[in-house]
C-alpha cells in the first residue's frame, strides 16, 4: 500500500465515499418504502401475486451495467447523471423486496391476524400496526441482501463515469497501481458492513418483543 | 433515441466480422459457460457435503455474504493487474477475467446447494437409510435429486452473475457484448452502447428462462407443479393427504392437527 498516495488524495476519496453512501443508501430506503405497499397488495390479493413476482424477477435479471446504460435513453437524462444509478438501484431494490414483503406478510400467523380482526382493527390499521411489525425480521433479512448488493453495484457505474468509489478501480487500472484498488475494495466492504449493522440494529430496536421472548425462554 | 438504437441493431454490417454481434455474443456465452462450469465443479461437491453433514454451514453463509459485499469491478481490475504481471501476456487478461467470473458465480451455487440438501425432509433421509443406503448413496440418490429445484435456482443466479460480470470485464479488455458498451462510451456512440446493453439484457433473460425450463423438467415430477404427470407416475398420491389438503383446505388440516 502506498500511504502517501492515499493521503494526497484523501479529500477526493472522502467525497467519493460520501457519494457512494448516497448512491447506494438512497435507493435502498426509497426501494423499501415503495415495496411495502406493492408487497402488501400482492399479499392481500392473490391474483396480483404471480404478475408482481414475474415482473420483479425479470427486472432483477437485467444486469446493472445494461440498466445504467439503457435508463438515460428511457428517462431522457444525461448518461453521466447520477439519477440513472439511483433509479436503477431503486428498481433492483423494489424487485428484490416486493416479493420478500409479500411473503413475509403472507407468513404472519393467522391467529395474530384473527386477534387483530377480533379487536376491531380495519385492514389498513391491521397492516400497519400488527402485520408489518410481525413481518419486520423477514423484511429486514431481505433488506440486508439488497443493501449489500447495492453497495457493490454502485461501483459498476464508474465505468460510465459517475463519480464514487468505483472511480478508484478505473484509476488503479489506468495507473497500473494496486493502492487505489485495494482502498476501494476495503471502503466498499466497510460501507456494506455499516449498512448491514444499521439494518440489524434497527430490526432489533423495532422488535423488542423478540428479545423478551428469548429472555423468558 | 430508440430509433437510433434500433437502427444500430438492424444494420447488417454490425452483425458480422470479428467485432460483429454474432461473434461478440458467442464470446459472451463462452466466457459465461466456462465460468459457470468451473464454479459448479467447485461449488456442487462442497455444497452437497456441507448440506449432507451439516458442518460448516455458518462458514459458508458468512463467506457468501462477504463475497456479495465485494465490488466485482474492483476484483476484476485487481486480478487483471496481477495477471498482467505474472502470466503470459496472451492469456493473462482472459484467464484473470474468467477466474473472477467463476469466483463470483460460486457463492449463489454453494449456498443453494447446501440449503437444498439440508432442507430435505428428514423422513425421506431416514427412509433411505432404513433401506440400507450408505451415506453417499443417500446423498446421490435421495438428497441431491430432491434438491434439484434449488440447485437450478443457484445455477440461474450464477449464470446471471457471470453474464453481468462478463460485460464489466470488457473494461479490462475482455471480448463479449460488453465491448459495445465500453467502446461506445469511448466513441461517444450512445446507440452502440445502448444496443450492446440491450443485447446483454436479452442474453441474461433468455438464458435464465432456458435454465428455468430445463430445471423444471430436470426435477422429479413429484417436486414440481407438473400435476398431471405426477398423478400418472405416482399412484400413491393419497399417501400425502396433508400436502394436498393444505393446498385446498388449510383450515381442515389445522383442525386435524389440533
Amino acid at each position: 500500500m502506498n500511504w502517501d498516495w492515499l493521503a494526497r488524495n484523501a479529500s477526493e476519496i472522502t467525497s467519493w465515499t460520501l457519494a457512494h453512501v448516497l448512491l447506494s443508501g438512497v435507493p435502498t430506503v426509497v426501494g423499501l418504502i415503495l415495496s411495502i405497499p406493492l408487497g402488501a397488495l400482492a399479499s392481500r390479493y392473490r391474483w396480483a401475486y404471480p404478475p408482481t413476482v414475474t415482473i420483479a424477477g425479470l427486472l432483477y435479471t437485467i444486469p446493472s451495467i445494461a440498466l445504467f446504460v439503457l435508463l438515460p435513453g428511457i428517462l431522457g437524462t444525461g448518461i453521466l447523471d447520477p439519477i440513472n444509478v439511483i433509479v436503477a438501484l431503486t428498481l433492483y431494490t423494489v424487485a428484490l423486496m416486493v416479493r420478500t414483503v409479500a411473503d413475509a406478510l403472507t407468513a404472519v400467523p393467522p391467529d395474530v391476524r384473527q386477534a387483530a380482526v377480533a379487536m376491531g382493527y380495519r385492514p389498513l390499521r391491521r397492516l400497519i400496526t400488527v402485520e408489518l411489525p410481525v413481518a419486520i425480521p423477514v423484511i429486514g433479512a431481505g433488506l440486508r441482501v439488497a443493501a449489500v448488493s447495492n453497495v457493490s453495484l454502485v461501483a459498476v457505474a464508474a465505468l460510465i463515469g459517475v463519480p464514487q468509489l468505483g472511480q478508484l478501480f478505473t484509476q488503479g487500472q489506468q495507473l497500473d497501481f494496486y493502492t487505489p484498488i485495494v482502498a476501494g475494495i476495503v471502503l466498499c466492504a466497510a460501507i456494506a458492513v455499516v449498512f448491514d449493522a444499521i439494518i440489524l440494529s434497527t430490526v432489533k430496536l423495532a422488535t423488542p418483543w423478540r428479545r423478551l421472548g428469548r429472555a423468558a425462554a | 433515441m430508440i430509433g437510433d438504437i434500433w437502427a444500430w441493431l438492424t444494420t447488417s454490417a454490425h452483425w458480422t466480422g470479428a467485432d460483429g454481434i454474432w461473434q461478440r455474443t458467442l464470446e459472451h456465452v463462452e466466457y459465461t459457460l466456462i465460468a459457470v462450469a468451473v464454479a459448479a465443479v467447485i461449488a456442487l461437491p462442497i455444497g452437497a457435503l456441507i448440506g449432507h453433514t451439516g458442518r460448516g454451514t455458518g462458514l459458508v453463509a458468512g463467506t457468501a455474504n462477504a463475497l456479495r459485499a465485494l465490488p466485482s469491478l474492483g476484483l476484476l481490475v485487481m486480478l487483471a493487474l496481477w495477471a498482467l504481471g505474472h502470466l503470459p501476456v496472451g492469456i493473462a487478461l482472459q484467464t484473470a477475467s474468467i477466474a473472477v467470473l467463476a469466483l463470483l458465480a460460486i457463492p449463489p451455487m454453494l449456498t443453494s446447494t447446501y440449503a437444498g440438501v439440508a432442507a430435505v425432509d428428514p423422513a425421506a433421509r431416514d427412509a433411505a437409510e432404513g433401506m440400507g443406503m450408505s451415506g453417499g448413496q443417500v446423498l446421490l440418490r435421495v438428497e441431491l435429486p430432491i434438491a434439484v429445484p434449488l440447485l437450478f435456482s443457484g445455477l440461474r443466479s450464477a449464470y446471471l452473475q457471470a453474464v453481468a460480470t462478463a460485460t464489466i470485464a470488457a473494461f479490462v479488455s475482455l471480448g463479449g457484448l460488453g465491448r459495445y458498451v465500453i467502446d461506445g462510451l469511448a466513441q461517444h456512440d450512445y446507440p452502440k452502447m445502448a444496443g450492446g446493453a440491450l443485447l446483454v439484457a436479452v442474453l441474461a433473460v433468455v438464458g435464465d428462462r432456458i435454465l428455468a425450463v430445463v430445471g423444471h423438467f430436470a426435477a422429479s415430477a413429484g417436486l414440481t407443479s407438473r400435476r398431471r404427470l405426477w398423478a400418472k407416475t405416482a399412484p400413491y398420491r393419497s399417501s400425502y393427504p396433508a400436502a394436498s389438503l393444505s393446498e385446498t383446505q388449510p383450515e381442515v388440516v389445522n383442525a386435524a392437527r389440533q
